[in-house]
């Protein structure tokens, strides 16, 4: 999977109430409806910056707070190509490979507002080609590379009717 | 290398089938599952699109309308009608509005023992920790594939173990203790792991009380808030299910993570500033905050020993005429014990609004919305900007008690001072 954008940048302990906030996630299912109030609370223009791709790039902690899966529903649904973060919180984390978004773990020190970004997931390579550093991926976990690569928790059990992670 | 076990290595290894250890991964039985309304819609989309009939259980199942309860708006209408025509027709255990928050209900009606591994889709499911079940919080979709197949994967989590010695003094509860807890390792001190809580302090500590504690683990980063079982667990399990259960205990030579013990006997009041949990200050050294709202209630603090030791504040005395109290019981039972144990008209009479036992103060849903600039101080578990439905209000965290005292006087204030 080849990921290519570029990057708006956020802090540490980036809560899924910030994410999407509870005035709007509990009144609809409507995910295009709630992706226009992505990351209201910490910056109202968001969601007219983005171009279809581009990365949230966070601190430590990224996805803490409740584990409603409005949270990553809603940065898809705001045409985020992925997430990357120094950590994750772990229901967030779990939330984003059931639904699709991929999670890339690396130092984000090294990356700066607007900075443009090539990725390769299958490689495990980052390209910050802005500032012409490569940063190391944290793989994956086996289990967690195979639902996200299946397309989601919702794909895996299309196909397999339950979990499946033997050949 | 150890060979003992941690409870999560011992829990996770029975429900597997397989002898495992941290960092394992497994795909584990499920005793219990849980929806509130939401994430139960979600759940409900994604059962429909993985294209499953039946759900594998229903006796196992239970869905709970408390975060919109009752409704405020027609959106929300429309997703709870969604939810009771699914738990209709699947024939799950329904808690309609009125019933309570889930974490109150899920317990006290009997649905989770000491030693069950239980999913939620609500990072508070946390809380069962306290009765000894490794209890976890997951998203609508791991919710749904666990309805349809009884089980769920997980990777076997470390644990921290916390040993807390010496005993609360008077005036300070278990959520200053928790929150001292968590401003001290801070909000992902304990990510990826189970925590055990143990040592006398929590042993000196009622159920109710324990459950406050679990339930805030999460804001630490752990995965589950594990203790283990002991005479009054034994005792509160029996008075409220009729499953059987077998405790499981940590083995002396398991294997931790982290290990930090702490002497709680000198402990004073703790808030927790905005806009996060882990800005955790003793009371002493916290200044002047003058007080708007207060809300006492919760999945965290709306047992009964809560409203009791607020209404032993409350009691005779009017709230500030700067501020409100909005207090919404855990449950229809404590609901309607409080009411018996002359609780309400104490609450009445000091002039609190009493609101339907749901989550909707701590989460903005409705039932509280603050406005702009005000400071609420609430017996909730989060207080991130925006929470409780206006991102230009300020959230502090405290113990019921610190919450009645603090609407009286109109400021932040220890309530050791109406107590002492």
């Amino acid at each position: 999977m080849k990921l290519a954008g570029k990057c708006h940048k956020f802090g540490n302990d980036v809560n899924t109430d910030y994410i999407i906030s509870g005035r709007h996630k509990f009144k609809t299912l409507d995910m295009k409806e709630l992706a226009k109030h992505v990351m209201e609370d910490l910056d109202p223009e968001f969601y007219t910056r983005v171009s279809k791709g581009d990365f949230i790039v966070a601190g430590t902690n990224f996805g803490c707070g409740s584990s409603r899966e409005q949270a990553p529903l809603a940065i898809i649904n705001a045409d985020i190509g992925a997430v990357i973060a120094k950590s994750f919180a772990r229901i967030f984390y779990r939330n984003c490979i059931n639904t699709g978004l991929p999670l890339i773990e690396c130092d984000t020190d090294q990356i700066n507002v607007g900075d443009q970004l090539k990725i390769d997931l299958d490689q495990g390579t980052l390209l910050n080609e802005t500032t012409g550093a490569v940063i190391k991926i944290a793989p994956l976990p086996p289990v967690m590379l195979k639902i996200l690569s299946e397309g989601g928790l919702v794909e895996h059990f299309k196909k397999h009717g339950t979990f499946q992670f033997e050949e | 290398m150890k060979l003992g076990k941690t409870i999560a290595e011992k829990i996770l290894s029975h429900k597997s089938g397989r002898d495992v250890k941290a960092n394992d991964i497994v795909i584990a039985d499920l005793d219990f599952i849980m929806g509130q309304d939401g994430t139960s819609p979600l759940a409900i989309k994604a059962f429909q699109d993985m294209q499953a009939a039946r759900v594998f259980d229903p006796a196992r199942i239970a869905m709970v309308i408390d975060h919109s309860s009752p409704s405020p708006l027609e959106g929300v209408s429309e997703l709870h009608r969604q939810m009771r025509v699914f738990a209709r027709e699947q024939q799950i255990n329904f808690y309609d509005i009125g019933e309570g928050v889930c974490h109150q209900l899920v317990p006290e009606q009997g649905h989770v023992v000491p030693g069950d591994l239980v999913i939620g889709a609500d990072s508070h499911t946390c809380t069962y920790g306290a009765i000894n079940a490794l209890s976890t919080g997951v998203g609508s979709t791991d919710l749904a594939a666990g309805i349809i197949s009884g089980k769920l994967w997980f990777k076997v989590p470390e644990t921290f173990k916390f040993i807390l010695n010496g005993r609360l003094g008077e005036g300070v509860y278990a959520k200053d203790l928790i929150l001292f807890l968590i401003g001290d390792v801070t909000a992902d001190g304990a990510t990826y792991m189970a925590a055990e809580y143990g040592g006398e302090a929590v042993a000196d500590l009622s159920i109710e009380a324990r459950f406050t504690i679990s339930n805030m683990a999460i804001e630490m980063g752990a995965k589950c808030g594990l203790m283990e079982a002991d005479q009054k667990t034994v005792e509160w399990v029996q008075q409220h299910s009729r499953k059987e259960f077998k405790p499981v205990f940590a083995d002396p030579d398991a294997n931790y993570a982290r290990v930090k013990e702490y002497d709680v006997s000198a402990l004073e009041p703790q808030i927790a500033r905005p806009h996060t949990v882990d800005n955790v200050v003793g009371i002493s050294q916290l200044g002047e905050v003058s007080i708007q709202q207060g809300v006492i209630g919760t999945c965290t603090n709306g047992r009964m020993e809560d409203l009791r030791i607020a209404a032993q504040i409350l009691k005779g005395q009017k709230i500030s005429k700067e501020a409100r109290l909005i207090i919404a019981p855990a449950s229809r039972q404590i609901m309607i014990a409080a009411m018996r144990e002359g609780l309400m008209e104490i609450f009445l009479q000091a002039g609190a609004a009493v609101v339907t036992p749901g989550c909707g103060p701590c989460v903005g849903t409705h039932n509280g919305v603050p406005s702009d600039g005000e400071n609420v101080i609430s017996t909730a578990n989060r207080n991130f900007k925006g929470r409780m439905g206006n991102n230009k209000a300020f959230v502090y965290l405290g113990s019921p008690a610190t919450v009645a005292a603090s609407v009286i006087t109109g400021q932040i204030t220890d309530p050791r001072q109406f107590l002492l």
